[in-house]
């Protein structure tokens, strides 16, 4: 075993290598502090409506990566349609506020029960289903939510929603509520990932057999990682729909999903740090393109392949890390000696 | 005091007869051995009462409970742990989280806990970790517990996979060929473990294809053969039974 000499009683190591001087930065505690430090003191660097659009736009797609996270990166579950989710929690406090002249905030019990509803409803018959199929029928959930909003009254058809009340005054003050809740929502899936029902989704991720066999509910379990996921991608809907103040259909194309899932795997699944690394990159790389026009998408794509290629792992992976119990500390202290 | 009933059970696929009416019980805290020829239908009956398969005829009762038709879960739930005869740990999470996978039904914590980190969920995560290093410590692991199970020597995941068992705190432990791919000194390391299991007051139902091992361990021993019950005795006597000769060298001259 391998310590630093004269180390604390307690460390914390990866699983795979020992840590470096790099995962040893990446795994400090602080690094979620030092991030949301970065996101409050953006607008200060550049607050042009331009520029504060941009990063309201990334912070919500940070949010929809760390739901999907859960579906895809801690349970193992292939989800292909996780932009119908989106819909449903941007089309209900869209329609809610529109039609009944509620504020927004208003319609977000109304969001959270229509999407846990929708998590239900997509999620009990093909939970059954072993991830392949399931990819498959997510993919068709995905666009059926989109084809019926486009083709509703209610929803404004291919036009969809428009003249949505803001959430705040004006859009420094929309972006700094929109950090606020994506923080919450990215230290909530986070905590989520570190409890019992968090384990419970690792356990079903890598043998569904086993993971029954020692007493986890798997189909509850996978369920629970749906209606999370749908919540997370719910109440995202809202934030979208108070940022844009108009709706269509075609926010919510397969391509949306797909770029969700690319900032997952892009990140590293499972890693809570890397899908909000994943989602920002993902997001704001196409902005710093924008100057190549034309070859702007062509780029974009060109570098999603080198990454992968060059760290299929994931930007920022996970690793476990926990304390060693302080009397093996001592024991591998005094072996050094 | 009988903990497991298994009477008249049968378990068909399709045409084949995996387990062809077998009746079996097993006594608060005994050992139990299941042997027979390959095929002969072991699996097919730990699977059956772990509720992976579901069983064409017959009756499954623990301490009276009928376990026909529940979840594998819900199994556990009712005290029954097993192990599986390929390893199945949990290979990419670390070896500690895979016998924290034992304490799963009995771990107390809400969503609300976790998300609000409660003096609830540091409790339950504390006692969480202690159980499996308890576990870990009792199994004699001696491996990297941080690291990923998969990188644990073949030995050691047996151990670590028994540990997981252990910690779901069962009172029916169905061990699925425990002493496969083990050396001499491992298995030896076996038997004083299976023994220490039981000292727990754990009845074990163990397949074993090492003779050597079911007669040192086993306080009774039930032999398999096409999915019937061809003897079922204390080691000595069905060492001895001429059915279970037949069975393990052959009756027809050309087998």
């Amino acid at each position: 075993m391998k310590t630093g000499a004269a180390g604390p009683k307690v460390r914390r190591r990866g699983v795979d290598r020992p840590p470096t001087r790099v995962s040893r930065l990446l795994q400090n505690r602080w690094a979620g502090a030092a991030g949301l430090l970065v996101a409050l003191l953006a607008p200060f660097v550049n607050a042009t409506p331009y520029a504060l659009s941009i990063m309201t736009s990334a912070a919500i797609f940070v949010m929809l990566a760390a739901g999907l996270n859960i579906v895809v990166g801690y349970c193992g579950l292939l989800d292909l349609g996780y932009a119908a989710f989106f819909a449903v929690g941007a089309y209900t406090s869209g329609v809610l506020a529109t039609r009944f002249d509620l504020p927004l905030l208003a319609t977000v019990p109304a969001v959270l029960a229509v999407t846990v509803l929708a998590g239900i409803v997509i999620g009990a018959p093909t939970l059954r289903l072993r991830s392949d199929y399931l990819a498959i029928v997510t993919l068709g959930f995905g666009e059926i939510i989109r084809i019926t909003a486009n083709n509703l009254d209610v929803t404004g058809g291919p036009s969809g929603v428009y003249g949505i009340p803001h959430l705040t005054d004006g859009p420094v003050s929309f972006y700094y509520l929109t950090v606020a809740v994506v923080s919450l929502a990215v230290l909530g899936a986070a905590r989520l990932g570190r409890s019992r029902l968090g384990r419970a989704w690792r356990f079903v991720r890598e043998d569904e057999d086993a993971a029954e066999a020692t007493g986890v509910n798997t189909y509850r379990v996978k369920l629970a990682a749906y209606i999370a996921g749908a919540v997370w991608g719910g109440l995202a809907g809202v934030l979208f729909a108070a940022h844009l103040s108009a709706i269509s259909p075609a926010s919510f194309t397969f391509l949306q999903s797909a770029l969700v899932l690319m900032a997952v795997v892009l990140g590293g699944m499972g890693s809570v740090p890397g899908v909000v690394l994943g989602a920002i990159v993902i997001s704001l790389l196409p902005e710093v393109l924008r100057d190549l026009a034309d070859y702007r998408f062509f780029l974009f794509g060109v570098l999603l392949i080198g990454f992968m290629l060059v760290r299929p792992q994931g930007l920022w992976p996970a690793r476990s890390k926990e304390a060693l119990r302080s009397d093996e500390a001592l024991r591998s202290e005094e072996a050094l000696k | 005091m009988t903990l497991l009933d298994v009477a008249e059970l049968r378990l068909s696929f399709g045409g084949l007869l995996a387990v062809d009416g077998l009746s079996l019980s097993v006594a608060e805290g005994e050992i139990v051995s299941l042997i027979g020829p390959n095929g002969a239908g072991k699996t097919s009956v730990f699977n059956c009462v772990t509720g992976f398969y579901r069983p064409t005829a017959g009756r499954i009762t623990l301490r009276g409970r009928d376990l026909r038709g529940l979840r594998p879960s819900a199994v556990a739930g009712l005290g029954v742990a097993r192990t599986f005869q390929n390893l199945r740990l949990f290979g990419e999470l670390s070896v500690l989280d895979n016998v924290r996978a034992g304490t799963h039904l009995w771990l107390r914590q809400s969503v609300l806990d976790a998300l609000l980190h409660t003096p609830r969920y540091r409790r339950s995560e504390r006692e969480c970790t202690e159980q499996a290093h308890h576990w870990l410590d009792f199994v004699g692991l001696r491996g990297d517990r941080y690291g990923p199970a998969r990188a644990l020597p073949y030995g050691e995941q047996r151990r670590a996979e028994i540990a997981r068992a252990l910690a779901r705190r069962p009172g029916l432990l169905l061990l699925d060929e425990p002493a496969a791919g083990l050396n001499h000194g491992e298995k030896a390391g076996m038997v004083d473990l299976i023994r220490r299991i039981r000292d727990l007051g754990v009845a074990i139902v163990l397949i074993e294809h090492d003779m050597g091992l079911v007669m040192e361990v086993s306080e009774r021993v039930v032999v398999l053969n096409f999915g019937r019950e061809i003897a079922d005795g204390r080691p000595e006597d069905v060492r001895r039974d001429p059915a279970v000769i037949e069975a393990y060298l052959g009756g027809e001259p050309d087998a």
